[in-house]
């Protein structure tokens, strides 16, 4: 089909065809998009009483399941860098000789290596994720090994695209730290226990065939059920589904790092200038670096204020844990649990709630809780002087990251703040244009680094809140300001080959990524 | 307004990062390190890294200085970085240093021939580059009257225990009894030569509550800064080394009545009930200087 150059709303050129995608619909604004047709549903099946869902290992269960080339799969990253389900599924999937399969999987991670090689090999030629990173990042950025683009989907994005049916999952391989034989599982209990189970809570329902993968098989009923057997096919019993001390990063702890303490500590200064810290005020910060250490800056202030906040949500850490247990949070919404020292709170208190992908941020949902957030504190790899946000992609074009619950919660806070750093090796962060947009900067409030603040002049309202309170800078006078320091960075050079397209949350694409010339 | 020197952070010179970034910690004073942090084979780069920083880096309100290599080696032989440091950061901008190991008057004195012909050379106001004399030994704080004293480029001399101790044979501690003696004798010296008197650095930064006593101690002491190895220590140093504005408050009102009364000079008055005489009003005029430093007040 022949394609043309189309602009979308963030001045993006996106072709109007793309070979192995869906019809391209462009970006045209945070809420602009149409909400069209039903929920997808799988078909029906059945059982009776004496149904055996135990098989004996892996290989029978993708049997039973009858996949067959040109499938769809999906997998969830729970475990992080400790996960071993995907790697075991594809390696028994790569002898049985099945080919041309699509991963959806809520991220990909470095433990999933391996993957280039079956890429290489046919075996997958698709592949949906939120995040990309190591070996496979760079085999695609720079090769163009999968030859086909690579789907990036928000959280939320990745939720509704499931349920609107517009990716059809075949099986969904449920990596499950403690099962019954039926296939009641939940993440929280057992040796590879990693929390919340949030992401395939959607997968399960939307599936032709569940199998739930576990290393801790225990007698039926399991009394605390976060996926029912009502939605389970199959389950399979191995030895060890992944190692759960890999969950934890080093993300998860509050920096130590003077820079982006220092960041953290403005932040909190702004958000508390703001007005919105106050009696019941939801939050949300990603996981490391300067985003969790605004919390530590927030609780002194809560507690000097008796301030107790509604909720805070999104990976949770031991810190938000003790935010909560301290009485500063009455709750945690958590969809995916970044350190074992939080998994025993979702066990125990019950103000720790455990929700679905969908719950969490899908746009075409009832309510979701991103939308329910007043402030959002991000991180992000460049911001341009539009506030677009980019957190896919280096200076350099490598895919390095991932989209997350970026652009879910930046749309849905009242009060979006991005903490980031003026510079990273001398490279600037604030740059005329990003790499690639994944946030829209419609939906960014505040940059907040170490050299100075920015309010997006879209929010009148704040800047006359603040401006007396706080010293402000415009955005273009502070990347001038950083670029006197390290000049304007290079830009990557491109073939015409595209290897990613970076989906918006409601499915319009709202960037590509392109291969890198090395 | 006097210049406040409540904090000296130091940072390795060969760490371009550092050369950036330092001043957003917003120390009064930062003081880029060629001596002891740099290890043989980088003292030129470092010394060539900074001297670009400080043509092309805005440092704000922070005063720059440079920890220089010594001119001298302990047996008084000409050192082989100091005078290069010298050479090359002064026509690059340095107006601030300070010169380690400084033992006696003599060493001040050849520093200060050396930045005259540095000044005249370059077009360069004459006694416009300053010096902070560190004295680190035991040679240097017995002679610190005399340093502190000697040249009008010296603002200040600052006390180094590290090498201090080592030249004593005393033991250092974190109660620091060794060094008492030491701390007198150079808050003494300064006050009378109208300098600045700067303590020496904490390095345990896992112990918060121990570096905030020996804060405290030196505030006591009579010193008006201290040298700080991480930017963690320059906010815990600056809220405890600027007056609370009730204090302030306080001061400003004693300054204003001692003006009225005509008694800056001598005299006492009553305030509130309570006797003022000199001492105090003075006292209160430090304070009201260090809020105006600090920007608590204009």
């Amino acid at each position: 089909m022949k394609s043309k150059m189309l602009l979308n709303k963030v001045g993006r050129e996106i072709p109007s065809y793309i070979e192995g995608y869906k019809k391209i619909t462009l970006y045209k604004g945070v809420f602009e998009g149409q909400i069209e047709g039903r929920r997808y549903a799988p078909l029906k099946t059945g059982s009776r009483p004496g149904d055996n869902k135990l098989l004996y290992n892996i290989k029978e269960a993708i049997k039973k399941s009858k996949l067959k080339d040109g499938m769809t799969i999906s997998f969830h990253h729970h475990l992080r860098n400790g996960d071993y389900v995907l790697n075991m599924v594809m390696k028994e999937i790569a002898e049985m000789g099945i080919k041309n399969l699509t991963i959806c999987a809520s991220s990909i991670t470095k433990a999933h290596g391996p993957l280039v090689d079956h890429i290489k090999n046919g075996v997958v030629t698709g592949l949906e994720t939120s995040g990309l990173r190591g070996e496979i990042a760079r085999e695609i950025t720079e090769n163009n090994i999968l030859r086909k683009p690579v789907v990036f989907r928000s959280h939320g994005g990745r939720a509704r695209a499931i349920e609107a049916g517009e990716v059809i999952i075949d099986i969904a391989f449920i990596a499950a730290p403690t099962c019954d034989p039926m296939g009641n599982l939940n993440g929280m209990e057992g040796k590879s226990a990693f929390g919340a189970i949030g992401y395939p809570i959607v997968d399960v329902k939307y599936a032709e065939k569940v199998v739930a993968i576990t290393d801790n098989l225990v007698s039926f009923p399991l009394n605390n059920i976060s996926i029912s057997m009502s939605d389970v096919d199959y389950v399979v019993q191995v030895d060890e589904i992944g190692d759960p001390s890999k969950i934890a990063t080093g993300s998860t702890r509050v920096t130590k790092n003077p820079l982006e303490l220092l960041i953290a500590e403005k932040a909190a200064n702004i958000l508390i200038q703001s007005g919105m810290i106050k009696e019941g005020f939801s939050f949300q910060a990603g996981s490391g670096g300067a985003s969790l250490a605004v919390c530590k800056f927030l609780r002194s202030y809560m507690e000097g204020n008796n301030i107790t906040g509604s909720f805070a949500a999104g990976g949770t850490t031991a810190y938000l844990v003790d935010l909560m247990k301290d009485g500063l949070f009455k709750a945690i919404l958590d969809i995916q649990t970044l350190d074992s020292a939080a998994v025993g709170s979702l066990l125990e208190n019950q103000n720790h709630i455990e929700i679905s992908a969908s719950t969490y941020a899908n746009p075409h949902n009832k309510s979701c809780s991103a939308h329910q957030l007043d402030i959002m504190v991000l991180s992000a790899t460049e911001i341009d002087t539009n506030f677009n946000i980019n957190s896919m992609t280096g200076s350099n074009g490598m895919i390095m990251g991932a989209i997350g619950g970026a652009q879910d919660t930046a749309a849905g806070a009242k009060l979006t703040v991005v903490v980031a750093p003026t510079m990273r090796k001398r490279i600037p962060i604030i740059v005329d244009k990003v790499t690639n947009i994944v946030t829209p900067g419609e939906t960014i409030d505040i940059l907040v680094t170490e050299r100075g603040i920015c309010i997006n002049p879209k929010r009148i309202d704040l800047i006359e809140i603040l401006k007396d309170k706080i010293d402000l800078i415009s955005i273009g006078k502070l990347k001038n300001k950083i670029e006197h320091l390290t000049a304007k960075g290079n830009k990557p050079d491109y073939l015409d080959n595209i290897v990613g397209i970076i989906e918006y949350r409601d499915g319009t694409v709202i960037d590509i990524i392109k291969q890198v010339k090395i | 307004m006097k210049k406040l020197r409540r904090t000296m952070l130091f940072a390795p010179a060969n760490n371009p990062k550092l050369l950036f970034n330092t001043p957003i910690y917003e120390p009064d004073c930062i003081i880029f390190d060629l001596e002891d942090a740099i290890k043989i084979d980088e003292k030129d780069a470092a010394r060539n890294l900074l001297a670009e920083a400080l043509k092309v880096v805005d440092y704000g309100n922070c005063e720059v200085f440079a920890r220089i290599n010594p001119l001298r080696t302990p047996t008084n032989d000409k050192a082989p970085f100091g005078e290069l440091d010298v050479r090359t950061l002064v026509p690059a901008g340095l107006r601030r240093m300070r010169l380690p190991m400084c033992e006696t008057v003599e060493h001040i004195e050849e520093l200060s021939i050396l930045l005259d012909e540095l000044e005249e050379k370059h077009g360069i106001e004459k006694r416009s580059v300053k010096i902070q004399a560190s004295l680190e030994t035991v040679l240097g704080v017995e002679n610190a009257r005399e340093i502190a004293a000697c040249s009008d480029r010296i603002t200040s001399i600052s006390f180094g225990s590290e090498d201090y101790t080592k030249s004593l044979g005393a033991v250092r501690t974190k109660e620091g009894s060794e060094i008492f003696f030491a701390r007198t004798q150079i808050v003494v010296a300064a006050a009378l030569a109208g300098v600045d008197a700067i303590d020496t650095v904490w390095a345990d930064l896992g112990d918060l509550e121990g570096f905030k006593k020996e804060v405290r101690s030196t505030i006591n002491l009579g010193f008006v800064g201290k040298s700080c190895v991480h930017p963690s220590q320059v906010k815990v140093v600056h809220e405890m080394m600027t007056p609370s504005m009730e204090e302030v408050e306080k001061s400003l009102k004693i300054v204003k009545a001692a003006k009225e009364a005509n008694i800056e000079n001598g005299g006492v008055m009553q305030i509130d009930g309570k006797m003022i005489d000199i001492p105090i009003i003075a006292k209160a005029q430090k304070i009201v200087s260090l809020a105006k430093g600090a920007g608590l007040i204009k």
